[in-house]
């Protein structure tokens, strides 16, 4: 397979509610992702789009609804969708557009525009469920994160105080981010303090709902060495769904993100992960799930995350920095293009071009990863320089 | 405890349900800007891209073939052809309509793109392709923003 | 780059802007209801649930008990063998006391949402919930049977079983 690089990056604001409508947002992320790299729409060979659930927009073929503000006017077009998992899902897909050797340019958008769902976008998940055992209880996904949050914590001792620590770091992150919908100085008292949602999930442990949009532009190795000095490898790609029962998976690990992980380590010669990965974005739709995926990522022991983060390793200026971007606790959380901002944050951070939030040391490597589906997705991508 | 086998096929039977979200859409940049004119104005607009020589109704704030952004607003003239049509005898759930709908896609002179739109003032087995039309509108105070602002396309 | 960039795109509406009519706003209210066929594994449990009976599928080759029943075994990738009785009760698996509901309403008495591993399954769980119990005195690992409408009232759903409650 042909080595490809990731040579431009754009993004939309996340905000609770934008006034553009989604291709509006694909187009200003899409366009700044071209203009980053001096490319025009005319050298994209083909386009990947990310979205997730129609039921969010209420627009059924969403993807192809989109594709005129993604680019894709009169060429191939393909939509990933892995719930939450797509963000990162759509930059491996991008890559194996352009690894098979099918395409030399590959424009890869991601888009979520969740405001227009009302009451509100969680009567949008009452249909992920099993309609025949499940949503007949009454259900909300928030159950869902509160059982593994339970779980994770019961299995490894762990405190809530010590999950909200993770809140506290990545709202301050994204203090830094210019794009940030919920960025703020917060205390793990002021998280602990919050509206119990479902306990042990709190107000505070919870990323927003956001619109927003991002795009990668993903080259051959030929296309990369004539256009920049700063192309940003991608070295592996790796994605693994685990069973659909939720009876069958024990919620203490995402033994899923580990198969992902090792798929995209294998493909990308890693050994060491905790040694070789400088840089890492993990999935933080809740605060527990950064350290449930810094597990899962290899990047430490089974129920070690906690400690990492209270010796100040995962801070910007530790020897791990996890979401060094603000993650999707502080930038927002629109869905696939959530997923898509960490991968433009590893790209960002290893040109050393994250601005106020460049981690020292110049890292030469880092993991980015997402996670959704019906919660038993992991996509895991790693890049380096 | 009694065991059976898989063989035996089992008692079926539907659960019913539904997704109970509804949707509440902002009309974006250019479609706020296009759907003002028509509320307010009753004027209908386009947006050119000089680069591709296109206008584009509705309009857009970026051209899809060139992505440059598109900022030369125009008025477009109300009167436009039919391009196809469909005479639709029943509803959006299968039920017989009483009148039957006469649906349009109705295109404009220079214009990429057009309008899907009803028309009206004229007999199903009157409607041809190439025929001319006029927008009618809603009197100001009826319109609100929407697409049905426009009451109906009628032939000139 | 984003350094270079003093402007980033989007532009934020607030709840203000919408009740001050700043943008014109459009709703869509469609009209989908479904009914969905219980197919054969489903159909056996719920007509078992109907009768105050939990059942499952077993696959002989993985000897996994397969729960809610299903007709085909996933891992095997071949019909399963037999169906088999399971006990109503188990153990807690995982729990939330939950504020909101499915439509991310915020709920006056909190409800406790579980999954329930139900014994003589090898560990399986279902979801469930749990009641008759002070929801901050739930505990995982804790003991609890099913608490099943009355037989008239039932009616082949996961729901004939009300909840479950610790023993």
């Amino acid at each position: 397979m042909r080595k490809v690089a990731v040579v431009g990056a754009g993004m939309t604001k996340f905000m609770r509610r934008a006034q553009e409508t989604g291709k509006e947002l694909a187009w200003q992320a899409a366009r700044m992702a071209l203009d980053s790299c001096e490319l025009t729409l005319k050298d994209v060979d083909c386009v990947v789009m990310g979205t997730a659930p129609d039921a969010f927009d209420m627009i059924h073929m969403k993807a192809e609804y989109l594709s005129d503000g993604a680019g894709a006017w009169r060429k191939p077009y393909v939509r990933g969708f892995l719930g939450g998992g797509t963000g990162v899902f759509t930059a491996d897909q991008a890559w194996y557009h352009v690894a098979s050797g099918l395409f030399d340019v590959c424009l890869a958008v991601t888009e979520e525009k969740m405001s227009s769902c009302l009451p509100h976008p969680q009567g949008a998940f009452v249909t992920c469920w099993d309609q025949y055992t499940e949503s007949p209880l009454g259900t909300s996904l928030l159950w869902f994160f509160a059982w593994e949050m339970n779980r994770y914590m019961t299995m490894h001792g762990i405190t809530e105080r010590d999950i909200a620590a993770v809140s506290v770091k990545n709202k301050k992150n994204a203090l830094d981010h210019p794009c940030a919908q919920l960025a703020a100085e917060i205390t793990v008292d002021d998280v602990m303090k919050s509206e119990i949602m479902a306990w042990p999930v709190k107000r505070l442990d919870v990323s927003p709902t956001s619109d927003g949009a991002a795009a990668l532009v993903f080259v051959s190795e030929d296309v990369a060495k004539r256009i920049t000095d700063k192309p940003v490898w991608v070295e592996g790609v790796g994605w693994c769904l685990d069973t659909m029962y939720i009876g069958q998976r024990d919620l203490y690990y995402p033994k899923y993100v580990e198969y992902a992980a090792r798929m995209a380590y294998d493909m990308a010669g890693i050994k060491e992960p905790r040694k070789e990965i400088h840089i890492a974005e993990p999935y933080d739709p809740f605060d527990y799930k950064e350290l449930h995926h810094m597990e899962g990522l290899l990047l430490c022991d089974k129920g070690e995350a906690p400690r990492l983060l209270a010796d100040g390793v995962t801070q910007r200026t530790g020897n791990l920095p996890v979401c060094p971007s603000g993650g999707l606790l502080g930038v927002g959380n629109a869905i696939a293009a959530s997923g898509m901002i960490k991968v433009a944050e590893l790209f960002w951070q290893l040109r050393g071009e994250a601005g106020k939030r460049q981690v020292p040391g110049k890292p030469q490597r880092g993991v980015a990863q997402a996670w959704g589906d019906e919660m038993q997705v992991g996509t895991v991508i790693v890049l380096g320089v | 405890m009694p065991v059976d086998k898989v063989t035996q096929v089992a008692q079926t039977k539907p659960l019913h349900g539904e997704i109970p979200v509804y949707a509440q859409y902002t009309f974006g940049i250019a479609g706020e800007k296009f759907f003002r004119e028509l509320k307010d104005n009753g004027r209908l607009m386009g947006v050119k891209c000089p680069e591709c020589n296109l206008i584009y109704v509705p309009p857009r704030i970026y051209c899809e073939r060139c992505f440059s952004e598109l900022t030369e607003w125009l008025e477009i003239p109300n009167r436009g052809v039919v391009h196809t049509f469909t005479v639709s005898h029943i509803d959006l759930d299968g039920n017989r309509l009483k009148e039957p709908v006469i649906v349009a896609l109705v295109k404009f002179d220079g214009v990429y793109g057009g309008l899907v739109h009803r028309l009206g003032r004229v007999e199903a087995d009157k409607v041809s392709i190439g025929m001319p039309v006029e927008m009618v509108l809603k009197s100001k105070t009826k319109r609100v923003g929407s697409i049905l602002d426009i009451d109906y396309f009628k032939p000139v | 780059m984003t350094e270079k960039i003093k402007v980033w795109p989007g532009t934020p509406l607030s709840d203000k802007d919408l009740a001050a009519k700043k943008v014109l706003l459009t709703e869509w209210h469609p009209n989908l209801k479904y009914a969905w066929d219980t197919g054969m594994g489903y159909g056996r449990y719920f007509a078992e649930l109907k009768k105050g009976r939990i059942v499952g599928t077993k696959c002989n080759k993985c000897r996994r008990v397969l729960l809610p029943a299903r007709v085909f075994c996933e891992w095997c990738f071949r019909t399963v063998d037999e169906w088999v009785y399971l006990k109503d009760t188990g153990i807690i698996n995982t729990f939330s006391i939950a504020y909101t509901g499915s439509m991310a309403e915020r709920l006056k008495e909190p409800v406790i949402p579980a999954l329930v591993e139900i014994d003589g399954s090898g560990g399986v769980a279902i979801m469930h919930l749990i009641s008759e119990v002070d929801p901050w005195k739930v505990k995982i690992g804790m003991k609890v049977k099913a608490v099943w409408k009355p037989e008239q009232k039932r009616e082949g759903a996961i729901t004939d079983i009300m909840y479950w409650k610790p023993i």
